[in-house]
């Protein structure tokens, strides 16, 4: 008989600190967030698809050594450059000298299994994450990115 | 004479309208309600606060095609959605909401309500075994399994009540108990001094009564789709639903009147109407919060539960309160 009702005030306190739990929730606010109409920030962490940074002038980084294409595991980087000469000064006196200038840097997403190793391989920083997660479509051509068109979008 | 009927007429209809009314925007307050307790902010998008998301939700249902299934008893597969409503509003009809605003008043207005009552099982059956669905039958025995169980502690309870105020109408009850809450039934009184835990059982019985979570065993997603309502879809769906708010609207009312002084003031202080609906919005309050504090329990839970312990405790608080009242 004891048990019979110690099982009920047990019961009965039971779900009046489930309820208490509860009440206290109902007064918090909420967490959740509309999602279209607002989004939140990503992490430093996000590792989204890649994309290329610039100098101080606006322009890559990239030299365009092609090691980030060489270590990518799924082929989708391609990239190409044209040589330039310019006037520099080497040790006190004006010379012309040839560089590298990225012409065209092509991400295939569709097959990038965002592994990382193009930003691990690139020695001189010129590579990193976006923090773009907005990225439904039903046409496969949308998720090849001209990243140097990106590059320029964002500065101008 | 023909004002008379006029009278009655306005009357019925501004009780049908409340309920109507009540049960499309319950949902409303149940989904916000919900959506508070789980950290987000529930149907925001239409209008404000999401308070045009009752009549959006009406037009589409009242748009989509209503489908018979194939098998199924066609006169009780449409009859079912009405006799799960109608009871529900008749309800109403005898419910004072204050000394002077009553559709009909009745001096067996208890025995009325808990006779419509009753009618809910039935459409929860009829909609099961119309629709020839094996997850519909399996709900209806269920459900009716529950009616049957949680309306006798129901009544007991209610007895207790009825033997202590020696009335029957509702605004009798609520006037046995006028002049602050410790006059209330809720209080324990010298006669029975187990009153609270009338108050409690049905409280709980009132819940199971309308199949509200955590005793909604009758539409249990995870084992039996929807429940009796699977093959309903449209207005019929519609209906059920509506039907279940008005229910709950019913047994707040009833949980009022029985045991919280109705339009009463907890101090004695400007008895109205106003008491009257803040007490039962207080009580549809706590039901959501229970429904969304609770998991489902088991239909064996849910039956010991009853025959286990509301109905022992019950008849022996009727018991006590009969010896009491016979020495007090």
């Amino acid at each position: 008989m004891g048990a019979y009702f110690s099982e009920i005030f047990l019961g009965l306190k039971s779900l009046v600190i489930g309820l208490i739990i509860t009440f206290k929730e109902f007064f918090k606010p909420v967490v959740t967030v509309p999602y279209p109409y607002k989004t939140i920030k990503m992490s430093e962490k996000y590792r989204g698809h890649i994309e290329l940074i610039e100098d101080e002038e606006g322009n890559p980084k990239c030299i365009s050594c092609g090691a980030c294409q060489r270590a990518c595991p799924s082929g989708c980087i391609s990239l190409a450059s044209k040589s330039v000469e310019y006037e520099a000064m080497v040790k006190g006196e004006m010379k012309t000298k040839k560089k590298k200038v990225l012409t065209k840097y092509d991400l295939n997403f569709t097959t990038c299994s965002l592994c990382g190793q193009c930003v691990e391989n690139c020695n001189f920083g010129a590579v990193t994450f976006s923090k773009d997660y907005n990225l439904a479509s039903d046409r496969k051509e949308d998720f090849h990115f001209d990243l140097l068109k990106r590059l320029k979008e964002r500065n101008s | 004479m023909s004002l008379t009927i006029l009278n009655a007429l306005v009357a019925v209809v501004a009780a049908i309208a409340f309920a109507a009314l009540n049960a499309a925007y319950l949902v409303w307050a149940e989904r916000r309600g919900a959506g508070r307790i789980q950290r987000r902010p529930g149907p925001n998008v239409n209008g404000p606060l999401g308070l045009l998301q009752p009549p959006c939700d009406g037009v589409k249902l009242m748009a989509k095609q209503l489908m018979i299934p194939g098998g199924a008893d066609k006169a009780l597969f449409m009859v079912a959605p009405v006799l799960a409503m109608a009871p529900a509003i008749m309800s109403f009809v005898t419910i004072p909401f204050s000394d002077t605003i009553v559709a009909h008043s009745m001096n067996i207005g208890v025995l009325m309500i808990f006779a419509f009552a009753s009618l809910g099982g039935m459409a929860i059956l009829f909609a099961g075994w119309g629709s020839r669905n094996k997850y519909g039958v399996m709900a209806s025995v269920r459900a009716v399994s529950q009616n049957i169980s949680y309306e006798v502690p129901m009544l007991i309870t209610v007895i207790t009540v009825v033997m202590m105020t020696g009335t029957m109408d509702l605004k009798g009850l609520v006037a046995a108990q006028a002049g602050g809450f410790w006059n209330w039934n809720l209080m324990p009184s010298l006669s029975s001094p187990l009153m609270p835990v009338s108050f409690l059982i049905f409280f709980i019985c009132a819940l199971a009564e309308t199949n509200r979570a955590p005793f909604d065993l009758g539409e249990a997603e995870s084992e039996l789709v929807a429940g009796f309502h699977t093959e309903y879809g449209s207005m019929g769906f519609g209906l059920f639903f509506m039907g279940e708010y008005a229910n709950i609207v019913i047994g707040a009312s009833l949980i009022t009147i029985l045991f919280l002084g109705g339009w009463d003031c907890p101090l004695g202080l400007f008895p109205g109407v106003w008491w009257f609906l803040f007490k039962i919005y207080v009580l549809i309050f706590s039901f959501i919060w229970i429904r969304w504090t609770f998991p489902r329990t088991t239909i064996y839970g849910l039956l010991n539960l009853s025959w286990k312990i509301l109905i022992p405790i019950s008849l022996f608080n009727l018991l006590l309160t009969a010896g009491l009242l016979k020495v007090f």
